[in-house]
């Protein structure tokens, strides 16, 4: 039966701020997760802390709201443990590229397959607006007394250092293509990280839904008009974001390069869609060519015990022989 | 001849010059022998060149601690002889390296047998015989074997016992090496078997028979736990590298065979909330640190306790604050084990107290952690961590699993068919909510750091914070009910005894051990042994307190920490405390010396100093 994106909605009471990019965000999940008919009990959630992180209790999925920076490892546990559960991982901007640096960086070199998808609008607003590793060197959001004075991280440049296979950049209010990129990040083989960029309308008064997507008043008519959108398509040109031949060192070298300098467009031009995409072994390939175990089944599933008598089922008589003196 | 209730040999060098294998070889030859074995373990954090050693105790009856006493001092360079050779008894003997000295009068123990050994010669000799001359840089690790078996030969241990290890030792790819290595072997103990020496060393070792089908193992303290993880259903390990914890980690990694995921991850944040991530799937999940690895963990062990999830967390003190003495040992993070983490949520901590705790109790962990839902700590020490001991084998038969209320299919779907929506944390009599995995169908559940309600979904209404408060902690009071008391405290010795001894940890081998020399000296001793710290079997250690004659702690930290928790509890103060925080482990002596201290000046604390 096919499912809908009602069949993933809870009906806790949502308190997000009226605008806010996450409403547009949550959506994209729900219809992602429908349209690729995952039965919502395979599906797990994790956020760290934020605004956003209240997102897996408005998805009818398993969902673990986790601690400030701390989703990604949470999840990696999770996967690693049951590979077979469909692990989405949310972060914020602060969150995950913040307090939550170290795990993003590492978890690039073990390319466990899951989606990390984090929700990036330049400012932490749960405490009331400071400035997050994305805003810009020079801006003075809301609730800052002066300018912001630390250059921003570049997400999708760090990301592609740090191993990622999958690189994609989304826009909140973009419901369609948000939809395709999580289904692409949820079906590559491997570790997906999917920047989002959402304005917070509370305390971004910068990055605004107008100035994101080119939006101006007409004086003469009170209409909104699009004149400059920033926010454009990577899939509408003719970049190719896919390293075909994962053997080939030249292409990947190649395809690099091009994600890095994309990566580093801002300001008139933001793009979005996919910047870089390889196919490499997984983590969970990796452990299952070391322990034997796991080709049978996921480490959460392997019996430990006779449940009618508690016996444990190993054996360890072998490694008690190895240290056996008498 | 001098018969000796035991015999303490030492090796000593220069780090990573084979300190660690010539020990394990001298003890696992003795332990053949039908010998019992302490061994402990010291060394700087470094990784080659500064000093380290390793005494092995040898008794013909089980021993669990060292005695400050060297009977027969192993060298190889001049630091290890200038370190120790004030802990060698006269008439005692020193091996030493003579190129190193141009008289043995250089050495300054004239009341020892002093023995050259030939390390060099011996060496080239065997280098010569087997057609390696090229390797001969490489051969200089045979030291090591050269320096054993002319430690075995002055003590009369028969050839063929080191031979064996020997051989037991060089196997697979590596049995090449044997011949060789025996040989030289063979040329240094027949070198020790000079009369003159012969006659002038007192001491000798003889093999003990073994009781028939008496089965014993040699184990360190990481393996024990590693070991009791595997048959304990551990399935899941992380852990980021830290002395020393790590070994334990590394034995998981290097037995794949027995199907545990061991992930070394980017610091202990990650170490703590990936293996609580693991566990909420349903796998038996296990971390592994030390005290700053610790430190780290705290946050993430108070998100496990606030969302009910089994999570077991091994912490193997040593000397702090901050880095400390990254290789010695303390017990300083009692306290703070108890309490680490902000705001309140239950949690068990144990502390086992030698290598067949360390065993049987990672399985009660895990136990624990199911049927409570919640984090247990087991704290244990780096004494015991790198301590080489020879035990009776374990008894996996005995041993059980029990998954409290982890939900089966069918289970799962009889309580959604006659209570509804299942909900995470309904609340119980117990406190304690059946729990489902994801994966499972209709047991979809939400987790969150927040206080939440029921189904797990924030919640921040006075009320429930209330009930869920008090779901929580009772647990801790259901744990103290269920959990029989012979797992919580340990008491040795006549309940009318002049002095009673209370301790936790470590100290327990020692303190056993002087007891039986107190006794000698005519001082009754009992010893009260806390083993398990929350919930804390108070009304038992008030018993016997109040009782008791004279309470004296022991503890390897500055304030007495155990002194304190039990006053906490009973409101019983120590009459004196034994205390040590130097970073070396406590000997037999020292516990004799303590006492007699407390007794005999009515000194209410004494500080313990021993150790190099």
């Amino acid at each position: 039966m096919a499912l809908k994106a009602a069949d993933f909605k809870t009906d806790v009471h949502n308190d997000w701020c009226p605008g806010c990019g996450d409403f547009g965000i949550l959506n994209a999940i729900q219809q992602a997760l429908a349209e690729m008919n995952l039965p919502p009990e395979e599906v797990l959630l994790f956020s760290g802390v934020g605004c956003f992180a209240k997102t897996p209790h408005f998805v009818r999925t398993y969902g673990c709201h986790t601690l400030h920076g701390r989703a990604v490892p949470f999840a990696v546990g999770a996967k690693l443990a049951n590979p077979k559960l469909n692990v989405i991982c949310f972060g914020g901007d602060g969150d995950g590229y913040g307090i939550g640096a170290g795990h993003f960086l590492n978890n690039g070199r073990r390319n466990v397959n899951m989606l990390y998808m984090v929700f990036d609008n330049g400012v932490y607003g749960l405490t009331k607006g400071q400035a997050s590793p994305t805003l810009r060197r020079g801006v003075q959001t809301k609730s800052l007394p002066l300018p912001n004075i630390n250059d921003a991280v570049n997400p999708l440049a760090v990301a592609l250092s740090a191993g990622y296979t999958f690189i994609a950049r989304g826009y909140a209010y973009d419901g369609k293509g948000l939809r395709e990129l999580i289904r692409k990040g949820v079906e590559h083989r491997g570790l997906a990280l999917l920047d989002v960029l959402q304005p917070c309308p509370t305390y971004n008064t910068i990055n605004t839904k107008n100035w994101y997507e080119g939006l101006e008043m007409d004086e003469a008519t009170g209409i909104k008009k699009q004149v400059n959108p920033r926010v454009y398509k990577l899939e509408s040109t003719d970049y190719d974001p896919v390293v075909h031949n994962p053997d080939d060192v030249e292409e990947i070298s190649r395809k690099m390069s091009q994600a890095f300098q994309k990566a580093q467009e801002w300001g008139e031009k933001i793009p979005t869609g996919v910047f870089y995409q390889i196919n490499l072994p997984t983590f969970e390939d990796r452990l299952k060519e070391r322990i034997p175990a796991l080709e049978e089944q996921a480490a959460a599933k392997i019996p430990i015990h006779d449940p009618k008598t508690g016996s444990p089922t190993v054996d360890i008589s072998g490694a008690l022989e190895a240290l056996r003196v008498v | 001849m001098q018969k000796l209730d035991s015999f303490s040999w030492m090796i000593g060098g220069a780090q990573g010059s084979g300190v660690d294998s010539s020990a394990t070889t001298f003890a696992r030859a003795c332990a053949a022998a039908g010998l019992h074995i302490y061994g402990k373990r010291e060394y700087h954090s470094n990784i080659k060149g500064d000093h380290s050693y390793f005494q092995m105790r040898v008794s013909e009856r089980p021993v669990q601690s060292h005695i400050d006493e060297v009977h027969l001092l192993a060298t190889f360079d001049k630091e290890t002889v200038e370190v120790h050779k004030g802990s060698v008894v006269p008439g005692g003997a020193i091996l030493y390296d003579p190129v190193l000295y141009k008289t043995p009068g250089e050495l300054g123990r004239d009341d020892c047998l002093l023995i050259p050994v030939p390390y060099s010669e011996i060496i080239q000799a065997t280098a010569r015989e087997f057609k390696r001359e090229k390797d001969l840089m490489k051969l200089q690790i045979m030291k090591n074997v050269v320096s054993v078996a002319a430690s075995l030969g002055l003590l009369g241990l028969e050839f063929k016992w080191l031979k064996e290890t020997i051989e037991g030792y060089f196997t697979g790819r590596r049995a090449a090496l044997a011949p060789m290595n025996v040989w030289a072997a063979e040329q240094s103990y027949k070198l020790t078997q000079k009369p003159d020496w012969q006659s002038k060393y007192p001491y000798r070792l003889k093999p003990v028979p073994v009781p028939s089908g008496e089965r014993r193992l040699m184990i360190n303290g990481t393996t024990a736990a590693a070991l009791g993880k595997i048959v304990g259903g551990c399935r899941f390990q992380t852990y980021y590298p830290i002395t020393p914890a790590s070994d334990e980690s590394e034995y998981l990694e290097s037995h794949p065979e027995f199907g545990v995921t061991v992930v070394q991850s980017e610091d202990e944040i990650a170490a703590i909330t990936m293996a609580i991530g693991a566990a909420v799937t349903g796998v038996r999940s296990s971390t592994s640190t030390s005290g700053p690895g610790f430190s780290l963990m705290a946050e993430g062990m108070g998100w496990a306790g606030m969302n009910e999830v089994p999570i077991v967390i091994f912490n193997y003190q040593r000397a702090g604050p901050a880095t400390g003495l990254p290789t010695r040992h303390e017990q300083g993070d009692l306290r703070f084990v108890l309490t680490a983490s902000h705001g309140e949520f239950p949690r068990l901590v144990l502390c086992p107290a030698d290598l067949e705790e360390y065993f049987y109790d990672a399985i009660d962990a895990f136990n624990y952690a199911e049927r409570y839902q919640t984090p247990v700590i087991v704290l244990c020490d780096k004494a015991l961590a790198n301590a080489t001991q020879t035990i009776p084998w374990y008894d996996v038969k005995s041993t059980h699993i029990d998954r409290g209320l982890l939900l089966t299919d069918p289970e799962l779907a009889v309580q959604i068919a006659s209570e509804g929506e299942y909900k995470r944390f309904k609340l119980t009599e117990s406190g304690i909510s059946p729990r489902s995995v994801p994966g499972q169908k209709n047991g979809i559940f939400w987790l969150t750091g927040d206080e939440h309600d029921e189904a797990g979904h924030i919640c921040e209404d006075p009320d429930n914070r209330n009930r869920m408060m008090i779901k929580r902690m009772h647990k801790l009071e259901v744990a103290a009910r269920e959990i029989p008391i012979e797992k919580r405290v340990s008491f040795f010795g006549d309940r009318d005894a002049d002095v009673t001894l209370v301790s936790w940890g470590s100290c327990k081998g020692a303190i056993l051990d002087g007891v039986r020399i107190l006794k000698q000296q005519g001082i009754s001793a009992n010893f009260l042994q806390i083993h398990m710290v929350l919930p804390f079997p108070t009304e038992y250690v008030a018993q016997i307190l109040t009782k008791a004659r004279r309470r004296i702690n022991i503890e390897m930290n500055y304030s007495g920490q155990m002194a304190q928790v039990i006053r906490e509890h009973t409101g019983i103060t120590m009459d004196a405390s034994i205390l040590k925080w130097n970073g070396r482990a406590i000997s037999e002596n020292e516990v004799v010396e303590g006492v007699q201290r407390v007794l005999k000046s009515q000194e209410s604390k004494v500080m313990l100093s021993h150790g190099a």
